[in-house]
């Protein structure tokens, strides 16, 4: 039992894992700010419940194990929020997402402003 | 009633959370979940509006449902980043609700941003404005499937 129990954790270890440097290879591969806020929410939303209920599975049975539940609850109730926020606050500040059909143009304009 | 409600609740939260039974700190716990209630009712009086979401059978259904197809859209993501071509079309789009209620289009809002590949950037009366990484997911929406499901939990605000 504590075999499989070891395998089911190593197993949702990988994926998260996985999913994490998913995460940040999107984050430097995708184009503009809006586009790499939905690289930032693959981390988030699969990523860290994966590692999170790894870690529940390797724990004792005990209240321990609900408090990490409740981390795991804390972070999806609230990721969509900060989210909101950090996309608002962006486009208060004047930034504007790239849209397809425009996409090299403002790329161009992207590099030079940065030059 | 109400207010028994949502004080035996925190109580039940703080045991959880605490697991200490010495009568000290069982008396600072009771005296925290006073404080709250007491604040909430204040705040109830103040604003007039008071929340009332009951979770029920049809809400855990719903969060169930949601949190499949976050799986789903992770994993279109996450083969979308990997890519060596990198098949995205951001677009930025209106999308038209027919959400009534304030907590319906909370609900609605989130589940949106939650849910990697789109994320809504502005709520307003009857239409809210998404970002998306690909048209697809913004067709997606327009189907109407989660909005559908929304409303069928039938939150009264």
């Amino acid at each position: 039992m504590s075999i499989l129990l070891d395998w089911a954790s190593g197993f949702f270890f990988f994926i998260g894992g996985l999913l994490c440097i998913t995460g940040g290879v999107g984050l430097l591969r995708l184009p503009d700010f809006f586009s790499r806020v939905h690289a930032a929410g693959v981390t988030e939303t699969l990523a860290t419940p994966l590692l999170l209920t790894g870690l529940m599975l390797q724990m004792d049975w005990s209240l321990d194990t609900f408090k990490v539940f409740m981390i795991m609850v804390l972070i999806l109730a609230t990721n969509p929020t900060a989210t909101h926020a950090m996309a608002k606050a962006a486009l208060i500040g004047g930034k504007r997402p790239l849209v397809a059909n425009q996409k090299q143009e403002s790329k161009k304009g992207d590099q030079t402003s940065k030059t | 009633m109400r207010y028994l409600y949502i004080a035996g609740s925190l109580s039940v939260l703080w045991l959880l959370l605490s697991g200490h039974f010495i009568a000290l700190i069982l008396f600072l716990g009771g005296l925290s979940v006073l404080g709250v209630t007491l604040i909430l009712w204040k705040m109830d009086k103040t604003d007039a509006e008071p929340i009332k979401l009951r979770p029920g059978y049809k809400f855990f259904h719903y969060l169930g449902w949601l949190f499949w197809q976050v799986v789903l859209s992770n994993i279109d993501v996450a083969r979308r980043i990997w890519s060596p071509s990198l098949p995205i079309e951001p677009c930025w789009e209106k999308l038209d609700t027919e959400v009534s209620t304030t907590l319906e289009k909370t609900l609605y809002a989130n589940s949106i941003t939650l849910t990697p590949g789109t994320l809504t950037t502005d709520v307003s009366e009857d239409h809210f404005m998404i970002h998306s990484l690909s048209p697809e997911g913004i067709e997606d929406l327009r189907k109407g499937e989660m909005q559908r499901r929304i409303l069928k939990i039938g939150l009264k605000s």
